[in-house]
This record gives C-alpha cells, sequence and structure tokens, in this order.
C-alpha cells in the first residue's frame, strides 16, 4: 500500500445522508475479480440513466468538479454491505480522503485497508464546510491530524494504529504474522477445532 | 470483575493486546468465505506467496450469483460462472470445504453455518458479508468483514479489533406472541426506533423474557438485523433452546465432547449486574406488524398507519427530511396514504433473514388454499438445500406452488439480485429480506421489507394487509 502523504484539494459535496454501499457502486458490478477498474461504476445508479447516459446534474458528471480528490459527505455514509468494491471504487475514481460527520464501522475499516483516510468531524463544522467552503482547497495534514480551509483549522481524531499505518503504507498481514509466538501459543492452549 | 458475554468472549479471544486504547489480536475461530468477497482475497495470498494458516477452519458456499432455477443447465450468466469456478479453484488450491452449487449442504451462509453445527457459542466467527450478525444469535461473536479483512484471517487466523461497547436490548413480553407478530416486526421496530446508527461502534445483547422464548431461527432473524442498526454484532447468550437446536447437526460436536462443552457454555452469559454502556427496553406486547416505506430499515411504520410526511419523519432534522423527501420520490409514494392502500406487483420469501423452516412454515399457513392474486408475481427462495429437503418433507412446495407461488432452489437470489432475479424498474415488491436501499433488488425497484406472514398476505390480496386479522 502507498503511503499516505499530505493532501491539498477542493472538495466533492455530495450532500446526502445514509449513503449506503449499495449506491456507492451497485451489486451488477461485484462480480469482477480484481480490485481496480470499479471507478467507472462509482455512483452508477446516480451517476447514469437507464441508457447509460451521465445524468447532467450528478455531482460527478459536472466538470468544475473533476479532478478533486477529497469526498465530503455527510452522516451515516457507507452503511449497508460489507462490500469492500465500495472503497476500491472510490479509490478507482480518484478520491483519497474522506470527510464527513459519521461512518459505518466496516466501510470505515476498508478505507484505511487500502489508503484511504476517513476523516471525522463534527456536524457544524461539516455544515459550515457545506455552507461556504465547498470552492475552497482543503488541506489535509494527517501528521499533525488537522484540516486547514482558509484560516480555519480544525484538530480531528484518529486511531494511532491506523495513523501509523496509513503514513507509513504497512501491509497488515506482514505485521500480524511477527505475532506468529502469540498465535501458536493460542492454538495449542484453546484448540479452535472444536468440532467432533 | 462482573462480563457480559462479549466481555467473556472476547477475553477468552485475546492473542495480543496493548491495552483498552489500541486494536488488540483476536483469533478467529470460523471463517465463512463465499464467490464474490473472497476472489481478491486469495489474489493477495498468491501474490506474497502465502498459505492458509488453518484451512480446516475455513468453510466455502456459492450463494450470493448461484440461479435459484434448475441447475442441471448450464449457467448463463459467464460472470457470475466464473467467479463460482475461480472459488473451486481457491477451495481446491488451499483446501478448504466448499459446499459447491450441487452440494446438498449448499445454501446462504448464514443459514449453512447454524443448521451445519459450524456456529458454535462462544466462538469468532467471520465472513465477507455484513449479515455475518446472524451467527450471534449461538453466542458467538459474528460480525462482518472487508475482503482485505478475509484476507488477513486467511492468512493469520486472527484479527486486529479494538473492543466495542456493550449495548442491551431488553425485550419483554406478557402476551403469548402469536404468529402475527414476528421477530421480523420486533427486529424492525427496534431499527425504527434506533436508526441505521444507533447501534454503531457496538456489540447489541438480546435479552429478556421474548427472546428467551424463541426459537433459534427466530433469534437468527433478530440478530441477522443488527447490521442495518448500524451495530458491529448482535447476539443471545447460549441457553437450553440453544444446546438442544445444537445436538446432533452434522458438524456439532459429539458425544462426550459436546456435554464437557455443555459446562462451559452454561457459563457463557452475562453476569447479573454487569455494566453495558447503553441500554434500552422494548415492551413486545404493543409490537405490531410492520411494512418499509422507505430506503433505509428505519423508514418503517406499522401496518395501520399512514405514509409519514417528511417533516414528521425527520422531527427536525433537516438532512433527514432531503433524505425523507429522496426517498418518497423513489418509492413513488404520497404522504398520508395508508400503507394498505398501496398494491404490489412481487413478493419474494427468502434471504438469511426469514428463509428458514420455520419462515416458510408460517407462511404456508397464510396461502394454504388461497391463490396468488393475479396482479402478483411470488416466489420462495429456500435459505439453503436443507431447508428446501424439510420443507418438501412437509409438503410445503405443495402448498406454495398450488397457491401459484414460485419454488426455488436455494441461493440469496432476489435479496440482492445479483442472480437473474431481479425487480424491473418501477416494480414494487413485499420483501422478506433486510435491506430496502435504491436498487437493491433490481435497478429501480421498490423494497418493501415486511415478515413472512406479512409477504404471504400481501401476495394474496395484491396489496399489504394487516395479517393479524388472517390468524
Ligand atoms: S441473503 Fe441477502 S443479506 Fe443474506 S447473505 Fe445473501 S445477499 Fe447478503
Amino acid at each position: 500500500m502507498e503511503p499516505f502523504s499530505n493532501l491539498k484539494s477542493k472538495p466533492v459535496p455530495l450532500d446526502i445522508v445514509n449513503v449506503d454501499t449499495d449506491q456507492i457502486i451497485p451489486k451488477q458490478f461485484l462480480k469482477l475479480l480484481g480490485k481496480t477498474g470499479y471507478g467507472k461504476y462509482l455512483f452508477y445508479n446516480w451517476r447514469y440513466d437507464e441508457n447509460g447516459n451521465a445524468k447532467p446534474d450528478f455531482i460527478l458528471n459536472l466538470s468544475e468538479f473533476e479532478g478533486r480528490t477529497i469526498l465530503l459527505t455527510r452522516e451515516h455514509f457507507g452503511i449497508g454491505s460489507s462490500r469492500e468494491h465500495a472503497v476500491w471504487a472510490i479509490k478507482d475514481f480518484g478520491f483519497k480522503a474522506i470527510l464527513g460527520t459519521s461512518f459505518a464501522d466496516i466501510f470505515y475499516n476498508n478505507c484505511f485497508k487500502n489508503g484511504i483516510l476517513v476523516v471525522k468531524l463534527d456536524k457544524d463544522k461539516i455544515d459550515h464546510i457545506f455552507l461556504e467552503k465547498t470552492n475552497k482547497n482543503i488541506e489535509i495534514d494527517l501528521l499533525n491530524q488537522t484540516i486547514k480551509i482558509d484560516s480555519d483549522i480544525y484538530n480531528f481524531d484518529i486511531d494511532s494504529t491506523l495513523k501509523s499505518y496509513l503514513m507509513e503504507g504497512v501491509d497488515e498481514i506482514s505485521t500480524t504474522l511477527k505475532f506468529e509466538n502469540a498465535i501458536e501459543k493460542y492454538e495449542i492452549d484453546n484448540d479452535p477445532l472444536i468440532f467432533n | 470483575m462482573l462480563k457480559t458475554v462479549y466481555d467473556k468472549i472476547w477475553d477468552n479471544h485475546l492473542v495480543y493486546s496493548y491495552d483498552d486504547k489500541h486494536p488488540s489480536l483476536i483469533y478467529i475461530d470460523r471463517h465463512f468465505i463465499h464467490e464474490v468477497t473472497s476472489p481478491q482475497a486469495f489474489d493477495g495470498l498468491r501474490m506474497y506467496n502465502r498459505k492458509v494458516r488453518k484451512p480446516a477452519l475455513t468453510f466455502a458456499t456459492v450463494d450470493h450469483n448461484v440461479p435459484t432455477t434448475n441447475r442441471s443447465l448450464p449457467m448463463v450468466d459467464e460472470i457470475s460462472s466464473l467467479q463460482i469456478k475461480t472459488l473451486q479453484k481457491n477451495c481446491q488450491d488451499f483446501g478448504i470445504t466448499l459446499f459447491d452449487i450441487n452440494d446438498q449442504y449448499q445454501g446462504i451462509v448464514h443459514v449453512i453455518g447454524p443448521e451445519l453445527g459450524l456456529t458454535l457459542p462462544g466462538t469468532t466467527i467471520v465472513c465477507g458479508d455484513s449479515h455475518t450478525s446472524t451467527h450471534g444469535a449461538f453466542g458467538a461473536l459474528a460480525f462482518g468483514i472487508g475482503t482485505s479483512e478475509v484476507e488477513h484471517v486467511l492468512a493469520t487466523q486472527c484479527l486486529w479489533m479494538k473492543k466495542a461497547k456493550n449495548f442491551e436490548i431488553i425485550l419483554n413480553n406478557t402476551l403469548k406472541n402469536d404468529l402475527a407478530i414476528s421477530a421480523k416486526d420486533v427486529i424492525l421496530s427496534i431499527i425504527k426506533n434506533i436508526g441505521t446508527s444507533g447501534g454503531s461502534g457496538s456489540v447489541i445483547e438480546y435479552r429478556g423474557s421474548f427472546i428467551s422464548n424463541l426459537s433459534m431461527e427466530k433469534r437468527m432473524t433478530i440478530c441477522n438485523m443488527s447490521i442495518e442498526a448500524g451495530a458491529r454484532a448482535g447476539l443471545v447468550s447460549p441457553d437450553e433452546v440453544t444446546f438442544n437446536y445444537l445436538r446432533d447437526k452434522p458438524y456439532s460436536p459429539k458425544n462426550e465432547s459436546f456435554e464437557r462443552l455443555l459446562n462451559e457454555w452454561r457459563e457463557l452469559r452475562s453476569d447479573n449486574n454487569a455494566k453495558y454502556d447503553q441500554s434500552i427496553l422494548l415492551n413486545v406486547d404493543n409490537v405490531i406488524p410492520q411494512v418499509t416505506w422507505g430506503t433505509n430499515p428505519a423508514m418503517t411504520i406499522d401496518v395501520t398507519s399512514t405514509i409519514p410526511n417528511p417533516d414528521e419523519y425527520a422531527k427536525g432534522n433537516e438532512e433527514e427530511k432531503k433524505s425523507a423527501v429522496r426517498a418518497l420520490e423513489y418509492m413513488d409514494l404520497i404522504p398520508g396514504i395508508p400503507i394498505t392502500d398501496i398494491s404490489i406487483d412481487r413478493v419474494f420469501i427468502g434471504s438469511c433473514t426469514n428463509a428458514r423452516l420455520e419462515d416458510l412454515i408460517e407462511a404456508s399457513i397464510i396461502v394454504k388454499d388461497k391463490k396468488v392474486s393475479p396482479n402478483v408475481k411470488a416466489m420462495v427462495v429456500p435459505g439453503s438445500q436443507q431447508v428446501k429437503l424439510s420443507a418438501e418433507k412437509l409438503g410445503l412446495d405443495t402448498i406454495f406452488m398450488n397457491a401459484g407461488f414460485e419454488w426455488r432452489e436455494s441461493g440469496c437470489s432476489m435479496c440482492l439480485g445479483m442472480n437473474p432475479d431481479i425487480l424491473s424498474p418501477g416494480e414494487r415488491c413485499a420483501s422478506t429480506s433486510n435491506r430496502n436501499f435504491e436498487g437493491r433488488q433490481g435497478t429501480g425497484g421498490r423494497t418493501h421489507l415486511v415478515s413472512p406472514v406479512m409477504a404471504a398476505a400481501a401476495a394474496i390480496v395484491g396489496k399489504f394487509v394487516d395479517v393479524r386479522e388472517w390468524i
């Protein structure tokens, strides 16, 4: 995984609550066998009509938002299915960070496994950004855990382990494999094969 | 220290722990995999030349995109077929047991785990599927994971996790539960009350007199939809109902092993006065049949109610109001209309929420000697081959088919429509599944979540009806 570097971009404001992963990536696109190539299906049903034509009013289809790498959302983003395809689509589309009030647990985890930073801010701050700052650059500094927009600086919380994984681009499995002795001891003491 | 059942399972599975502030390494006892969320995980293993650490603890089946029509015919959908073949190859290469498409034990992963006796009290269970919470009904800690975590569990049989909060939901009742008030209605009204993120960051433990008297299958329905309330997992302390269910299941421990485990399992209940971070109480006597009207499972009303107006629904929250407006538009509904005035086109009885034997028996009582409305296309998709077989032994297939239902092979089917079973744009469906998200059952399709008996009655009348009048 690539390490996360500091980010500066205007946001793509997706002003909808309770966005579920069925919307982020509809099921007909879960049949691919790889992790890439999902970007073109991101928010497919909101983005395209029945004939596959881009809907002119959906935010991802507006040229002024093109190339922006921060997705601005609201409450309860990523609810529903555990499909990691949702994060692969967001990443493949070009987003590097998501800003919002709250996120579903599995979705939140999945983001960090793929190098996507998720930043939670209080509702009044998110409201303020939606209202006044959607055309301003947002600077995300992961090391110092700050977000800067104009002269506003917000601090955000992040689990220290997730943060270091993101900063170093760690492969989590190789870290865990260093605990081989502990895992083996657990297996000897507990016999997880309790059938028969 | 007094502990909840979740605390006990957690402590029993700690492989390595720094402190409460950091994630701990947790051992995983059972790993279920299926064709849709696993291929990339096996790719990852191959890329790093890694093995599956404990192939004997991993079980696979095909459920999400399998056809539910005659399986002796070749699959039409080539991409789905490739996903299935990929799983077959992965299981073969890595030595994993697969209940394949023509296996007697094939079925929806959350239906077969319990019925095979793979799901046991006190275990940790994961699957690349959010409804893994179903297995919590056995007093297991069971939760959905993403594909990266599937790969992590395959390689290490462990996961890094932070401990969740304890959330207790006490469900009491004084009246006898009759057929009309189902586990589905209870969980839908819980989600209506606490919202789609009410359980966020928590493991919900369901307790109280209602739960104690509930069968295993109905406890599964409740735990299944915990994820719809945003919870990490849902569970019920195991008791004699659980133990009796598990005796004699194909993979259950046998004889002395079973008796030895019984002693451990009997300790697996929350201590009296154990501390919960959050607690709510619901009197189940007041719950009546529920129908969802919107595009998330919290958008639910009593069958006696009318479609709410967005202001009334949102209670002052501007974004929720917008979301309700959007939902009404998508669902093509107008506030103020009784839900029983709404006609439906399709009925789906199936999914890991409501496609077990008891669900089918109850629905069959409603449809027996009646006919499906001429305007409705209705289908029953049993949760597993074992459910299908048991139902056929009871003659349920004949009851459903005589009424005009289609009787299918087992799988996820129209719960998410990855196979050919989908709604057409604009079609309205009474569904016993768990998600009514936009397009979930087919692009442009409109889903109303209900219990099996409510779905059965709706099939007959062609509209939602208060099934209590029929019982
Ligand atoms: S039945 Fe539906 S919810 Fe259950 S595992 Fe299958 S797709 Fe998921």
